[in-house]
């Protein structure tokens, strides 16, 4: 079989946030993710191992992780839930980490602190992709965000798109912002109820990479959208659940409003699960680009376990 | 100077000048001479100090300890005025003005109590990155929470 190299500059690197990759890394990935499944039929990760280490509850990440590394011929090892391992008997994450990294090649890493994948990074010696860390990155969530756009308009450059939603709270929707920074939207709105308006330090760094955007209402704004990313509300991150109770449900997507404002081209996103920010009738119309972005993550990770884990077959 | 009336002049040790008014014990516990040990180094301090340049200052004189660059760093943090004087012999053998470290180990404790580096049972130690001097501000490795200014005495570990 004729050997195949893929993603040289992500051989062993660590996946901690969407800003670790240049643009043009991005846009490799993404040409790989294209040829995923082609790509996947020399099954070129038979033999490696993938642990994946979910100390916070997933579904959608979890498997098309663990998807995404079976079509391409490898194994997976689950540790899910603080309960199902030493953890829950004292044992701290830096012990649970090298043993991870003693049984696998790379390390999926999922955990409700801030910088925990940052410091599963520092004591592993495998490649550690981040798949969230509190409110702060879902760097492989950005990519596929990213990836699913590239699909639908042919790149980035050029469009505008809202942002709506938990904004303080989602990592999903930082790491999306920071991900657009990399690129050159035409406008970027960011539309979140008061109480969930991005953190100072995001704005600074939006701001300071040169991102264009604005904070606007939604019935402003939506008519000059592209893309419409919206995001569930946060309640897990909430530090006083009587604030929670204050948003909830203070933001919905219905398809009588895209239908009377919307441009017919615009696509809605959402990393999913969603609660009850969509209006269900959206996922029948022209509008609906969520399930088309869940599907995409597949490939898209595929890609990236390809150039992490160096495949060749 | 002013407070020689109070203070004698050391002939060896460190003289920490121009502390912003009211940090002067923030100072000595950068240095970890904070609370004095009984037996520890002879220490003066003065508070409110006149000063030309800054209105009023606080002054620490520490007799046979030499502050050396990186505790200098450190005294940046909670005194970021501050000169320091080191003295052998009875002459001020180098004199330089404190800046705030690029990087902190150890040094600030993350204000954000889900930052990993706060985790309990963990082997890790807090690192702040520098992001700006004027106004100070420096930000978590872990998890880009900010301490700014004021605040950074807050988060002081020692």
């Amino acid at each position: 079989m004729g050997g195949f190299r893929v993603l040289e500059s992500f051989r062993g690197r660590d996946v901690i946030s969407i800003l670790d990759f240049t643009r043009r890394e991005l846009e490799e990935l993404f040409e790989v993710a294209d040829e995923a499944w082609k790509l996947a039929r020399a099954r070129p990760l038979r033999g490696r191992i993938l642990a994946l280490a979910f100390f916070e509850p997933s579904t959608r990440t979890r498997m098309s992780f663990e998807s995404a590394m079976k079509r391409l011929g490898g194994e997976t090892l689950l540790v899910a839930g603080e309960e199902a391992i030493s953890v829950a008997k004292g044992e701290n994450l830096a012990d649970t980490v090298r043993m991870l990294d003693a049984y696998s090649d790379a390390i999926v890493i999922r955990h409700r602190f801030e910088g925990a994948a940052l410091y599963a990074a520092e004591i592993a010696e495998s490649p550690v992709i981040n798949a969230g860390d509190g409110r702060q990155h879902h760097p492989t969530q950005a990519m596929l965000d990213l990836y699913t756009i590239t699909k639908l308009f042919g790149g980035v450059d050029g469009l505008t798109i809202g942002v709506l939603g938990d904004l303080r709270y989602g990592r999903a929707a930082a790491s999306f912002l920071l991900g657009l920074t990399l690129f050159k939207p035409r406008m970027v709105y960011l539309i979140s109820p008061p109480q969930l308006r991005p953190r100072r330090e995001l704005l600074d760094e939006l701001k300071s990479r040169g991102l264009r955007f604005q904070e606007a209402e939604l019935a402003d704004v939506l008519e000059e959208l592209d893309i419409l990313y919206v995001t569930r509300i946060q309640r897990e991150r909430f530090p006083d659940p009587s604030e929670y109770e204050k948003v909830r449900g203070s933001y919905r997507v219905t398809l009588d409003m895209l239908e009377r404002q919307a441009k017919r081209e615009l696509k809605v996103l959402h990393p999913l699960p969603r609660v009850d920010e969509i209006d269900y009738r959206v996922d029948g119309s022209r509008f609906q680009a969520y399930f088309t972005q869940a599907r995409l993550g597949v490939p898209l990770r595929m890609a990236l376990l390809m150039g992490v884990l160096g495949g060749e077959a | 100077m002013e407070e020689g009336l109070l203070v004698r002049r050391i002939r060896e040790g460190t003289v920490v000048d121009h502390i912003p008014p009211g940090r002067a014990i923030a100072v000595l516990k950068v240095l970890g001479l904070w609370p004095p040990r009984p037996n520890g180094h002879r220490i003066a301090v003065v508070f409110n100090a006149e000063s030309r340049k800054m209105g009023r200052k606080d002054i620490v004189k520490v007799e046979g300890y030499h502050v050396g660059e990186a505790e200098s760093r450190a005294i940046a943090l909670v005194a970021p005025t501050a000169t320091i004087n080191v003295i052998r012999n009875g002459v001020v053998e180098r004199k330089w003005k404190a800046e705030p470290p690029e990087e902190v180990e150890g040094l600030l404790s993350c204000p954000n109590p889900t930052c990993i580096s706060r985790k309990p049972g963990e082997p890790i130690k807090p690192r702040m990155r520098l992001r700006s001097r004027e106004p100070l501000e420096y930000r978590c490795v872990y998890c880009g929470t900010p301490v700014r200014g004021g605040d950074v005495e807050r988060y002081l570990t020692v």
